[in-house]
C-alpha cells in the first residue's frame, strides 16, 4: 500500500524558472549596457569630427590689416561628410555679432576662448548636435573674438545606433538562449542525482533494508544518511518483530503438544458422547494452533533463508518425488491421489529446503480444498521456463480474491471450515521471489484451483 | 495721387509674376491640372527630348518649364520655395545648399549611387566637363593648346591677337561658374595664372554658356575657357571652326542634379518627374543630349563630389575672398 506524497511545487521547475528569469534579467541589462557603451563611442566619434571641423575654421581666421579674414577650408565640410548624408549647419559670430552662415543656428552660452561646448539641440525641425568654440585674434592695436557654432544632424549616429542596438539585441538573445539551454541542463543534472536515488531506491528487493553505499553528491549526504538510518531502525525492528514470532511460536507448539496428548489420552477414557465431541473439538483446535504455530515458524524461518539465499544444485523432480512420498499417507487417509508427472529431471539452483517448504504448502492447500476421491496432479516442467504448477479439482479460488490470497493471514471465504492459518500461499509466495520467480493462482477452465511457482 | 497708389497697389502682386526669364515653355498643355513648375538652368533646347519623352509615358502631366541662370534660379527658390515644383541645376554647390538648408523633398527608392545623390533629395543625372573651346582660326600656323600651361603659353606668345577675344564666366554672376572657378582654385594655381593672362588681355565675361558660345561661333572671341563641353558639342554643330578641348592637365567635371520642393504641391509628379531623370535617362542616352551620367564608379572619380563640402565656398566670409581675389586677378 503507497500512499503519494503531498507535492508542493516542482524543484526543477523552480530552479528553471529562477535560472532562466536571471538569464533573462543579465540579457536585457547587457543589451542596454552595451547599447549605451556604443552610443557613448558613436556620439564621441561624431564630437571628435565636429571638434576637428570646428578648430580648422577657427584656425582660418586672421586679422589682416585690421579686416577679419576667415578662409574656411575646404576640409572643414568635407571631413562632416557620412554615409547618410547629414545636413550641416555653421554661424560665425565676432564678439557675439553674427557675420555667416546659419542666422538660426544659436550660439551656446560658456564657450570661453579654448573650452569647447557640446550640445543637443534642435534646428529646422531636426536633431543636431551642436559644437561652440572660440578664439581671441590680437591684431595691431585691437582684440577681437571670434566664435563658431557648428552642428550636424543625427541620421548617420541613428542609423549605426540602431545597427549596434540590433547586433546587441542579437547578442542578448544569443546570452539568453544559451543561458536557457545552460540553466535546462544543469537542472537536469542536478535533478538526475535524485531520480537516481529514488531508482536505486525502487528498485530494491521488499527484503533488502540494508543502507546506501553508492556515492551520493554532498548535498544529498543527510537525506541518505537519514534514509539509512530509518531502514536501520525498520530492519532492526522487523527482525526484532520476526525473531519473536518465531520465538513465540515455539514456546507455544511445546506444551500444545503435551496439552493435545492429554486430550487424546483423556478422550480414550471418556465414555459420554458429548464429552467425546467437545475433547474431539478441542483436538482439532489444538491441531490448528499447533500448525498454524509451524507455519509462523516456518515462515520466520523463510523470511531468514530469503534474505541469506544459498542455492545449490538440485533436482526439483527428486526433490517434489520425496515430498509426494512423504505426503502419500495423508493424502491417503482423505481418499485422495497424488499424481507426479512430467520432466525427469529438472536441474535447478536453488535453496532446497526453501523449495520444499513451498511446494508442500502448495500441495497442503490443494489437501485441503480437494473432493474425497479426486486426483492431484503435480507438474514439473522445464520449458518454456521451469515451473511447478499444482492442480486439485476443488471449488478452485473465489474470483474476487484471488489477488489476495497470497498475503499473510489472508484466506479464502470458502476456506471456513477447514484448518489452516492463511500462511501457506505466503510462504510459497515468498520463495518464489526469493528466488526471483512468482506464485501465479488460477483457476482451472474444468473447475478446481491451479497453483504454478515459476522459478 | 490716389489713383496712383491703387495703380501701384494693383501691379504690385504682378510684378513678382511677370518674372523675365531667359525662356518659358509650357508642354502638354491639353492636360488638365496645375503644371508641373519646373525651374532649370538648361536651355529649353537641351532638355525639350527629355520633357517630351516624359511627357509621352506619362501623358496626364503638363510641365512648365522655366529657364534662368544657376544663381537666379537659386534666388528665386529661396524667395518663394512654393513657386516651383522641382529644381535643376548646373551649379552643384547652390543646389547643395538649398537642400542642406531644407528646401529639399527627399524621395525614398531612387536608385542612385550614393556618390551621385545627396541625403535623398539632391540627385545627379548628368557627368559634364568644363572644356575650352577656341576658335582654329586663331592656331592656324601653331599647335592648339591641350593644357592650362599650353593655354597661358599661346595667350602670353601672341597677345595682339587675343586681345579682347578670349571669354570667361564672371563668377560673381553665374553660380556654375562660381563652382568651375572655385573647384579650379582648389586644385592648381595655374588657374590663377591662366585669370591673370586672361584678365591682362581684357577678357570678356559671361553670364552663361549659351553667350559664350554664340560670340565664339561669330568670331567675336577666339578662346572660351571653362564653357560646358555639352553645350559646346551641341552649339558647335557643323561649325568645323570651333575646338572643343578637354584639358589634359585636370578636368573639372559638374554633375547636373535635380530635387523635388519641399513646399512642392505636387509631389506625385515631381517624384514622378525626379525619378524619370535619374533612371529614365540612364536607360536611354539617345534621347537626350547631355551626357549621361554613367552609373559607374568612373563619374565618380572625375566629378565633384556631392557633399557638404561645396558650402565652404558659399560661405560670404569666403566668398568675398575669393571673389576680390579673382577681381583682382581679372579685372585690371
Amino acid at each position: 500500500m503507497t500512499v503519494s506524497p503531498a507535492v508542493s511545487g516542482s524543484l526543477r521547475n523552480r530552479l528553471v524558472l529562477t535560472l532562466i528569469s536571471g538569464a533573462a534579467l543579465l540579457a536585457i541589462l547587457l543589451f542596454f549596457a552595451v547599447r549605451n557603451y556604443a552610443a557613448q563611442v558613436a556620439q564621441q566619434g561624431q564630437d571628435n569630427i565636429l571638434e576637428a571641423s570646428a578648430a580648422s575654421i577657427l584656425d582660418a581666421a586672421a586679422l589682416r590689416d585690421g579686416q577679419l579674414e576667415i578662409d574656411i577650408p575646404y576640409a572643414a565640410f568635407s571631413m562632416l561628410a557620412t554615409p547618410s548624408d547629414d545636413r550641416v549647419f555653421y554661424a560665425i559670430f565676432q564678439d557675439g555679432v553674427f557675420i555667416s552662415g546659419y542666422e538660426d543656428l544659436q550660439l551656446a552660452k560658456g564657450a570661453d576662448d579654448g573650452n569647447w561646448t557640446f550640445g543637443a539641440g534642435e534646428l529646422r525641425g531636426e536633431r543636431i548636435r551642436q559644437v561652440n568654440a572660440s578664439r581671441t585674434l590680437v591684431g595691431l592695436g585691437r582684440q577681437t573674438e571670434i566664435e563658431v557654432a557648428l552642428a550636424q544632424t543625427q541620421d548617420a549616429l541613428a542609423e549605426t545606433l540602431d545597427q549596434i542596438s540590433r547586433n546587441a539585441a542579437f547578442l542578448g538573445l544569443g546570452f539568453f538562449v544559451l543561458t536557457a539551454a545552460l540553466s535546462f541542463w544543469v537542472t537536469t543534472a542536478t535533478i538526475g542525482q535524485l531520480n537516481k536515488l529514488t531508482t536505486s531506491v525502487t528498485r530494491r528487493g521488499p527484503q533488502d533494508l540494508s543502507p546506501f553505499r553508492k556515492p551520493v553528491p554532498k548535498e544529498m549526504a543527510p537525506l541518505v544518511s537519514s534514509l539509512n538510518s530509518l531502514m536501520g531502525r525498520l530492519d532492526q525492528s522487523l527482525s526484532q518483530s520476526e525473531d519473536f514470532i518465531a520465538e513465540a511460536a515455539h514456546r507455544v507448539r511445546t506444551p500444545l503438544a503435551t496439552v493435545r496428548s492429554y486430550a487424546e489420552a483423556t478422550l480414550q477414557r471418556v465414555e459420554r458422547k458429548e464429552n467425546r465431541e467437545a475433547l474431539r473439538a478441542m483436538v482439532r483446535a489444538i491441531d490448528e494452533s499447533s500448525r498454524a504455530a509451524g507455519q509462523l515458524l516456518d515462515h520466520a524461518m523463510i523470511t531468514f533463508r530469503a534474505d541469506h539465499l544459498e542455492r545449490e544444485e538440485l533436482d526439483l523432480v527428486a526433490l517434489t518425488h520425496e515430498l509426494v512420498q512423504r505426503l502419500t499417507p495423508i493424502a491417503e487417509m482423505k481418499d485422495l491421489l497424488l499424481s507426479l508427472t512430467g520432466e525427469a529431471s529438472v536441474e535447478y539452483s536453488g535453496d532446497p529446503i526453501l523449495l520444499q517448504n513451498a511446494v508442500r504448502n502448495m500441495v497442503d492447500n490443494a489437501l485441503k480444498y480437494a473432493p474425497p476421491d479426486s486426483t492431484v496432479e503435480i507438474n514439473v516442467t522445464a520449458t518454456p521456463k521451469i515451473q511447478i504448477s499444482v492442480k486439485d479439482s476443488g471449488p478452485g479460488f473465489p474470483p474476487d480474491e484471488i489477488d489476495m490470497l497470497t498475503r499473510r493471514f489472508e484466506r479464502g471465504q470458502n476456506a471456513t471450515g477447514t484448518i489452516g492459518s492463511g500462511l501457506g500461499l505466503t510462504i510459497a509466495q515468498d520463495v518464489a521471489t526469493a528466488h526471483g520467480g512468482k506464485l501465479v493462482l488460477t483457476n482451472q477452465p474444468e473447475g478446481g484451483a491451479c497453483v504454478i511457482l515459476s522459478l | 495721387m490716389r489713383y496712383l497708389i491703387a495703380l501701384i497697389l494693383l501691379l504690385l502682386p504682378h510684378v513678382g509674376t511677370a518674372e523675365d526669364w531667359e525662356d518659358r515653355k509650357l508642354f502638354n498643355e491639353g492636360a488638365e491640372g496645375r503644371p508641373l513648375r519646373v525651374i532649370s538652368s538648361t536651355d529649353t533646347v537641351l532638355f525639350a527630348p527629355l520633357i517630351e519623352d516624359f511627357i509621352s509615358r506619362n501623358p496626364l502631366i503638363s510641365i512648365e518649364y522655366l529657364v534662368s541662370g544657376t544663381a537666379d534660379i537659386y534666388e528665386r527658390v529661396r524667395a518663394s520655395p512654393d513657386a516651383f515644383d522641382v529644381v535643376i541645376s548646373s551649379a552643384m554647390d547652390l543646389q547643395l545648399k538649398l537642400a542642406n538648408d531644407g528646401f529639399a523633398l527627399p524621395l525614398d527608392d531612387i536608385p542612385a549611387p550614393p556618390w551621385a545623390q545627396w541625403h535623398n533629395s539632391l540627385f545627379a543625372f548628368t557627368s559634364e566637363p568644363a572644356t575650352i573651346v577656341v576658335n582654329r582660326t586663331a592656331f592656324e600656323d601653331q599647335p592648339i593648346p591641350q593644357t592650362r600651361q599650353g593655354l597661358i603659353e599661346a595667350l602670353r606668345e601672341r597677345p595682339e591677337t587675343f586681345r579682347g577675344k578670349v571669354g570667361t564666366y564672371d563668377v560673381r554672376q553665374s553660380g556654375l561658374g562660381y563652382l568651375f572657378a572655385t573647384q579650379d582654385a582648389r586644385v592648381s594655381e595655374t588657374y590663377w595664372r591662366l585669370m591673370e593672362v586672361m584678365g591682362s588681355l581684357d577678357v570678356r565675361l559671361y553670364c552663361c554658356s549659351g553667350d559664350m558660345i554664340r560670340d565664339l561661333a561669330d568670331g567675336t572671341i577666339l578662346v572660351a575657357y571653362n564653357v560646358l563641353g555639352s553645350y559646346a558639342a551641341v552649339q558647335t554643330e557643323g561649325k568645323d571652326a570651333l575646338e572643343i578641348i578637354l584639358p589634359s592637365d585636370f578636368q573639372t567635371t559638374m554633375m547636373r542634379t535635380v530635387m523635388a520642393l519641399d513646399a512642392t504641391q505636387n509631389p506625385e509628379a515631381a517624384d514622378l518627374f525626379v525619378r524619370y531623370l535619374v533612371t529614365g535617362t540612364a536607360q536611354s542616352p539617345e534621347t537626350t543630349p547631355l551626357p549621361v551620367l554613367s552609373q559607374s564608379g568612373e563619374s565618380e572619380q572625375e566629378a565633384i563630389g556631392l557633399n557638404p563640402a561645396l558650402l565652404t565656398y558659399l560661405d560670404v566670409l569666403k566668398r568675398r575672398k575669393f571673389i576680390s581675389a579673382w577681381e583682382n586677378a581679372v579685372i585690371q
